[in-house]
C-alpha cells in the first residue's frame, strides 16, 4: 500500500521538503495494518461442523483440508453396535500456525447421523448443540465480565450428500431445512470419484434445482464489489456456478505424472485431489480457508446469531409481559454455568503455560548461544 | 469297465460320435443327456431375479449390463422420473431373451423406495410379502387336482442386495434385511458402485462384511449347508471367499486399446466393467448365469419353497384338525391364521382367495 510506504519512510529521517499532498496526510489509512497486526497476535478461531452419513469420507476430507490427522484414535463401530447408536456430538480442537498466523480450529463431528434404520429427527441433537452454543454466547455477551468471551458458535456446516442417489434424499432435505436458519450450510457431493463428468453435472443441476424447490437457504457467496478486477470477478463467478462442490479427499501420497501428489490409486488411473479437472477440492479449500472464512464468521455473527438473539429476547419479553413485571428488555442473565467457567480458566492457564514455555525456550537458546 | 472305450464323463455326446458305438458294450444310456438338452431347449428356461437396494446404486444399470440388453424397469418406462415413491413398490418386468437357440424368460423384480425414506422400519415387509405370495401362488397350482403340465414359475430365484460402498461396514438396515430374507430366498450381496473404493479399501470392506454376516448368522448364497459333495464344497468355498462381489455396471461402450468394451470414462481413466483387474462384475455374471443358475433355481425349488410348503400345510392341518369336517384329505384352507375365518374350498380342490400370513422372522 503506497500510504504505508509513505508512513514508514517518514519515521526515520525528517527531510525538509514536504509536498502539498503529504501535508494533507493524516495517517489513518494505516488502520487496516494495525488491525492486522493485532489480530495476528490474538489469533483466529473457526468452528466447522461436518455432517453426513458414515462412510462419506468426512474425516478424510477434513484431514485433507487442514493437513492434519485429527482422527487417529477413532474406533469405528460395527453394524451390531450401530443398531443402538444415537447421534453424538464430538469436538476435536487443533491449533494450526502458518506464517505467524495462529488458527484455533474446532471440528464438530456428528457420528451416527443418518445411520439408523429409523432416522426420524436424527438432526435434533445437532440443532440442540448449535442452539446451546448461541445461548452460551448470548449469556456471555450479556454478562458482566466480557473480556474473554469464548466464541464456540458454529461458523459453518459442511453437509455431505452421497453421490449414489439421484439428487437430494428426504433425510437431506429435512436436515438442511432444520438447520439453514441456524448455521451456514455448504452442501458437498461426497466421494465424487465414482461419477463421470456428465453425471456430476447432472447431479449438481438436480441438487441446485431441488434446493430452490424446497426453499433451502444454503450459504451464498457475497457479491463482488464492482471495483474488483476482472480476474477476481471471473473466479467468483466460476465458484458460484460450481456449487455444490464435488469433492474427493485423500491422505495418501501417490506418484502421478512424475510428481508426488495426494490422491487415490486405482487400477484404472490415479485421482488427484488437488487437480481441478478431477474434483472441486481446491475450490472448496480456497473458498473455505483462503477467501471466505471471515465472511462465514461474519454471517454467523450478523445473521444467524442475531436471529437467535432476537427470538430469544422476544420469548423472554413475552414471558415477562405475561408475568406483569416491568423490567428492561435486556435483563441481566444469571452467571454462566460452572462448566463454562472452568473451561475459560483452563484456556487462560493454557495460554500462560504457553507463554512460560516460550520464555524458557528463549532462555535456553540464549544459554546455548553463550556456550558457543 | 475297461471294455467301454469311453469313460463316464458327463459331457453330452454329439450325434456324430454315435459311430463310436460299434463297441459291443456300448448301450447308449448317456444319450439321455442329449435328449434332455434338446427338450430343455425347446421348453426354454425361466429366471426371476429381484434387485433390492437404495435408489441410485446402479441396480437397473447392472441388470442391463448382466444381460446385455435393456431389461430393467427404467428402460421400459417411456419417461422414467427418478422420484422416490412414498411406499415401497414392487415392479416386475419380464423379457424373453434368446442366445444360441436357448430361450429364457427373464423377470426382473425391482423394489423402488427401499431404504430411501427417513424412517425405514419394516421396509422389508412388502418384499417378504411378495416373495411369499409367489410361493403361495405356486403352491395353489401344485395342489390343484387338474394341474397344468408346466406350472408357471414366478418364484423369486435370487435376490441381489446392493450394499452402498461406504468402506466401513454394513449398516443396521442391511443387517436387518439380510437376516430376515436369507431364510426365504437366495441372497447374493454385491458392493454397488465399487469404482469408489481402492483395492485395499475394497478388500478391507469385504472382510468386514463377511465377518459381520458370520457374526449375525446370515447365510447368503452359496449356503454352506446345501453343498452336496466335496467338489461342490470346494468350488463354493472359493466363491465364499470372494463375496460380496464389488461390481461396476455400465451400458455404454468405449474404445480401449482398439477394442470396444463396456465401461465408465472419467478424467483419470476408463473403468472396464468386464476386466477382473478393475471390478468383479465378471465373477458375478459367471456365478449367476454361466455356472450356478441351475443350482440357484434348484435351491429355491427344493429348499426354500419346500420349507414354505411344509409350514403352510402344517398350519392348515392344525386349523383343519380343530374343525371337524368331512372334506377329503389335505385341502389347505385359504388361510393359516389361528382364528376361525370363513373359507370355502370348492369342489375342484382349489381353495378360494387366500390371505397372506404374517410371519416375522
Amino acid at each position: 500500500m503506497s500510504s504505508n510506504i509513505r508512513y514508514k519512510s517518514r519515521i526515520p529521517v525528517k527531510t525538509g521538503e514536504e509536498t502539498a499532498e503529504e501535508k494533507q496526510y493524516v495517517g489513518f489509512a494505516t488502520l487496516p495494518n494495525q488491525v492486522h497486526r493485532k489480530s495476528v497476535k490474538k489469533g483466529f478461531d473457526f468452528t466447522l461442523m461436518v455432517a453426513g452419513e458414515s462412510g462419506m469420507g468426512k474425516s478424510t476430507l477434513v484431514n485433507s483440508l487442514f493437513l492434519t490427522d485429527l482422527y487417529k484414535e477413532r474406533k469405528l463401530l460395527n453394524a451390531e453396535e450401530r443398531i443402538n447408536q444415537t447421534v453424538e456430538i464430538i469436538k476435536h480442537t487443533v491449533d494450526i500456525e502458518e506464517k505467524g498466523v495462529k488458527l484455533k480450529l474446532t471440528i464438530v463431528d456428528t457420528p451416527g447421523f443418518g445411520d439408523a434404520v429409523n432416522n426420524n429427527e436424527c438432526w435434533k441433537p445437532i440443532t440442540d448443540y448449535i442452539d446451546q452454543q448461541f445461548e452460551q454466547y448470548f449469556r456471555d455477551e450479556s454478562g458482566l465480565n466480557r473480556k474473554n468471551i469464548q466464541d464456540n458458535r458454529v461458523h459453518c456446516c459442511l453437509y455431505f450428500i452421497p453421490p449414489f442417489g439421484h439428487g437430494l434424499r428426504p433425510v437431506d432435505v429435512e436436515f438442511m431445512k432444520a438447520l439453514h436458519e441456524k448455521v451456514n450450510i455448504i452442501p458437498l457431493i461426497a466421494k465424487a470419484d465414482c461419477l463421470t463428468p456428465n453425471e456430476i453435472k447432472k447431479l449438481k443441476d438436480r441438487i441446485r434445482e431441488e434446493i430452490d424447490k424446497f426453499g433451502i437457504k444454503v450459504y451464498q457467496f457475497p457479491e463482488c464489489d464492482s471495483d474488483e478486477d476482472e480476474e477476481f470477478k471471473q473466479l467468483d463467478k466460476e465458484l458460484k456456478e460450481c456449487t455444490p462442490f464435488a469433492v474427493i479427499g485423500s491422505n495418501t501420497v501417490v506418484e502421478a505424472r512424475g510428481q508426488r501428489v495426494r490422491g487415490r490409486l486405482y487400477p484404472w488411473g490415479i485421482v488427484e485431489v488437488e487437480n481441478q479437472s478431477h474434483c472441486d477440492f481446491v475450490k472448496l479449500r480456497n473458498m473455505l480457508i483462503r477467501s471466505h472464512m471471515h465472511d462465514l464468521k461474519d454471517v454467523t455473527c450478523d445473521v444467524h446469531y442475531e436471529n437467535y438473539r432476537a427470538q430469544c429476547i422476544q420469548e423472554m419479553t413475552s414471558k415477562l409481559a405475561q408475568d406483569n413485571r416491568m423490567e428492561s428488555p435486556i435483563p441481566i442473565l444469571p452467571l454462566s454455568t460452572p462448566d463454562v467457567e472452568t473451561e475459560k480458566l483452563i484456556k487462560l492457564k493454557d495460554e500462560e503455560l504457553k507463554r512460560m514455555q516460550e520464555m524458557l525456550n528463549k532462555m535456553q537458546q540464549q544459554m546455548h548461544d553463550k556456550e558457543q | 469297465m475297461s471294455e467301454s472305450a469311453k469313460p463316464h464323463h458327463p459331457s453330452p455326446q454329439v450325434k456324430g460320435e454315435k459311430t463310436h458305438a460299434s463297441d459291443f458294450s456300448y448301450v447308449g444310456i448317456d444319450a439321455i443327456l442329449e435328449q434332455m438338452r434338446r427338450k430343455a431347449m425347446k421348453q426354454g428356461f425361466e429366471l426371476n431375479i429381484m434387485v433390492v437396494g437404495q435408489s441410485g446404486l446402479g441396480k437397473s444399470t447392472l441388470m442391463n449390463t448382466l444381460f446385455k440388453s435393456k431389461v430393467s424397469r427404467k428402460s421400459v418406462q417411456p419417461n422414467p422420473e427418478e422420484r422416490i415413491p412414498k411406499t415401497i413398490e414392487i415392479k416386475s418386468i419380464s423379457h424373453d431373451i434368446e442366445e444360441k437357440g436357448v430361450r429364457m424368460k427373464l423377470t426382473v423384480i425391482d423394489t423402488p423406495g427401499f431404504g430411501d425414506h427417513i424412517n425405514n422400519e419394516n421396509c422389508w415387509q412388502p418384499i417378504m410379502k411378495f416373495i411369499n405370495d409367489q410361493y403361495e401362488a405356486y403352491l395353489q397350482e401344485e395342489i390343484n387336482i387338474n394341474r397344468k403340465k408346466r406350472i408357471p414359475d414366478s418364484r423369486v430365484h435370487c435376490c441381489i442386495y446392493f450394499i452402498p460402498p461406504t468402506g466401513h461396514c454394513l449398516r443396521p438396515l442391511d443387517v436387518e434385511f439380510m437376516r430376515r430374507l436369507s431364510k426365504v430366498v437366495n441372497i447374493v450381496p454385491v458392493i454397488a458402485k465399487a469404482d469408489t473404493l481402492t483395492l485395499e479399501e475394497r478388500d478391507f470392506f469385504k472382510q468386514t462384511i463377511r465377518e459381520e454376516l458370520r457374526a449375525n448368522g446370515i447365510d447368503v448364497y452359496p449356503q454352506k449347508e446345501f453343498d452336496e459333495d466335496a467338489d461342490d464344497r470346494m468350488i463354493n468355498d472359493k466363491i465364499r471367499e470372494m463375496i460380496p462381489f464389488a461390481v461396476v455396471g455400465s451400458d455404454q461402450e468405449y474404445q480401449v486399446n482398439g477394442k470396444r468394451i463396456l465401461g465408465r470414462k472419467t478424467k483419470w481413466g476408463t473403468i472396464e466393467v468386464e476386466n477382473i483387474g478393475h471390478c468383479e462384475f465378471a465373477y458375478l455374471r459367471d456365478l449367476l448365469i454361466r455356472t450356478h443358475m441351475q443350482n440357484i433355481k434348484d435351491i429355491t425349488g427344493s429348499i426354500h419353497y419346500e420349507t414354505y410348503r411344509v409350514r403352510r400345510l402344517n398350519e392348515s392341518n392344525a386349523h383343519f384338525k380343530s374343525q371337524p369336517s368331512d372334506q377329503p384329505a389335505v385341502q389347505p384352507k385359504a388361510n393359516g391364521q389361528p382364528e376361525v375365518k370363513p373359507s370355502a374350498p370348492q369342489a375342484n380342490g382349489v381353495a378360494a382367495k387366500h390371505e397372506v400370513m404374517s410371519h416375522e422372522m
